[in-house]
């Protein structure tokens, strides 16, 4: 299927990535190249196929529901970019 | 010190039991050969300090009688794995300054062992890539070069930092991780031994993620039996990990047995791809040679659905990393775009900033293979066939217990020469994916030179959490090849 730049666009907001005008155009032309060339799997039937939903054959394990670390406001903080009173800042977001 | 660079780890490790060397000296020659290697852009950040701190306290410890397996071996960290406070990019520059809290459980294990951390490597931002062209900190390179050519060459990738720190005696070791073929292809570049375990084998937990359901960490290595010692210290169950597996893990060296007397070697038909070099072919003919003068029994076998692991590879993996890159946000960590007039405008300029090309290319493939209307079409289809590949891998395990292939389509290529072209830059993985989507075992064995003097490997695929056969096996094809080449750059030399 061909991509054109309007689904780049609505791709690119949904995945919070600005694109200039020229990438979307570039990037309409390699995505619909590889979105064709995935195509391919088209030719293979998978009727009634489960799709692999776990690589290794196991059983989720499940442990108890307990706090096993926490307090650790500093750790958390210390790579943020901006921080104020032990809260992340962020621009506005409510007028 | 040259000398001390060119070791094996187990060489390395028996000079220190037997106290022939200190692992402060074994270090400070690593230290000096990283250095040295500078032009190779193999690390992005390199560690003396704390290689010479935690050197000493080896050499402490093994003074009181308490050495460890690993104990004083100097070995470099792709810069995947998060090492606490020490810098951790992924090579990309979302990730600037990102020094983390926390220590990778691959890497924990590794220094309780008594490893020495000589620095992180260069990779393809965020591992995505199959040239180590695709990071922020510039490429790295390969320390071999053709006959009569000078061009620089593209170590493979995504591990390609750690494939050329290994393959120029910068490192006697370095982790690696492996999605769809990052450990092995560059193994194969650099004329290494690179080993990609069982999905399950190592944890992931700190190992940024890229691909949840293919990312596994492996050893990069000078020999087989130092791949079956290094994974014996990264393996084991993580009770923070669900996906680790809770099995004992075996001793892979006492597997090193060199008798594989009996063993049935596969080797499928489908991986005879149009167009593959004759001395790829060669080689691979050569490989099933000297499995059977060792005792073994080639079969040929059938993967019939090998074809179509590519391009499945290429839906399931963009999709996986979409979600587990939706988290770089410049909120908490990282690079943040200045001056954004609302939080949506920060997102999209952080992100726009902050991630490469390849990167942006593959989440935005995986936004539209999972948006509504596609899930079906494309990230539903390419999980049954999935599905279908893993039950290739089954049925041929009911006849054999390995299987032999190539472990890449050609040797080392120059920087520069695919990047213009995604397609072309994915067919490098066609040989490794489909044991990626199968979550096996797998292992690249040096085996012989390109007809311009490059490296190539062969690759053995296993049964799931059975590494011992395939490194059983590597260590007979590796004895059969008596690989002994040395790149055009050597480290201290």
């Amino acid at each position: 299927m061909a991509v054109d730049e309007q689904t780049v666009a609505q791709i690119a907001q949904l995945a919070r990535i600005r694109l200039e005008p020229e990438q979307k155009r570039a990037l309409a032309e390699e995505m619909g190249n590889i979105i064709h060339w995935v195509e391919q799997l088209n030719e293979l039937d998978t009727e009634g196929v489960e799709p692999m939903t776990s690589v290794a054959e196991m059983a989720l394990k499940m442990r108890d529901d307990v706090v096993a670390d926490g307090d650790r406001q500093a750790d958390i903080l210390k790579n943020a970019p901006e921080t104020r009173h032990g809260y992340f800042v962020v621009p506005k977001v409510v007028d | 010190m040259a000398e001390l660079t060119d070791l094996t780890l187990a060489d390395a490790r028996d000079l220190l039991n037997q106290g022939e060397v200190s692992a402060r000296e074994l270090t400070d020659a690593h230290v000096a050969a990283v250095e040295s290697a500078r032009e190779l852009n193999a690390f992005i950040t390199e560690t003396p300090d704390l290689a010479r701190e935690m050197a000493t306290a080896s050499d402490e410890r093994r003074a009181k009688g308490g050495a460890r397996p690993l104990d004083g071996l100097p070995i470099a960290i792709k810069d995947l794995f998060s090492t606490r406070e020490v810098l951790t990019t992924a090579a990309s520059h979302i990730l600037d300054g990102f020094t983390p809290p926390y220590e990778s459980t691959v890497t924990r294990n590794l220094w309780d062992a008594g490893a020495v951390l000589l620095g992180k490597t260069n990779m393809d931002e965020f591992a995505m890539g199959s040239s180590n062209e695709n990071t922020y900190y510039g490429s790295a390179k390969n320390p071999w070069a053709r006959e009569g050519d000078n061009r620089p060459l593209v170590p493979g990738g995504s591990s390609g930092g750690s494939a050329s720190a290994v393959a120029a005696r910068a490192a006697l070791a370095a982790t690696g991780t492996d999605t769809g073929g990052s450990i092995r292809q560059p193994a194969s570049f650099t004329g290494t031994v690179g080993m990609k375990p069982t999905y399950g084998r190592c944890s992931r937990l700190g190992i940024v993620a890229f691909a949840s359901s293919l990312d596994q960490a492996g050893p990069m290595t000078r020999s087989v039996r130092d791949a079956a010692l290094m994974l014996g210290a990264m393996a084991g169950h993580d009770p923070y990990d669900s996906t680790s597996v809770d099995a004992p893990v075996p001793d892979f060296e006492a597997a090193l047995t060199g008798d594989i007397r009996g063993l049935k070697v596969g080797i499928p038909r489908e991986y005879r791809v149009d167009g593959m070099p004759g001395e790829i072919e060669r080689l691979w003919q050569q490989g099933m040679d000297w499995l059977r003068q060792a005792g073994a029994e080639p079969v040929e076998i059938s993967l019939p659905r090998t074809r179509y692991a590519l391009p499945a590879y290429y839906i399931i993996a963009p999709a996986e990393a979409s979600a587990n890159l939706a988290r770089y946000d410049g909120v908490r960590y990282g690079h943040r775009a200045e001056d954004a007039k609302s939080l949506t405008e920060m997102y999209e300029r952080t992100r726009a900033e902050g991630f490469g090309e390849e990167v942006k290319r593959r989440i935005l493939i995986g936004t539209y293979v999972l948006s509504a209307g596609y899930y079906d079409a494309y990230y539903n289809k390419a999980r049954k066939v999935r599905s279908l590949i893993a039950q290739d891998f089954r049925e041929a395990y009911r006849e054999v217990d390995v299987i032999l292939a190539p472990t890449a389509p050609s040797p080392a290529f120059p920087v520069g020469d695919l990047v213009d072209d995604p397609i072309a830059m994915y067919l490098n993985d066609v040989f490794t994916v489909p044991a990626s989507l199968a979550g096996l075992p797998g292992l690249n064995v040096p085996a012989g030179l390109s007809d311009d003097g490059l490296p190539l490997g062969l690759q053995l695929i296993g049964r799931a959490f059975d590494e011992e056969t395939v490194l059983k096996a590597g260590q007979v094809l590796e004895t059969a090849a008596d690989f002994r080449h040395a790149p055009s750059f050597v480290a201290g030399s």
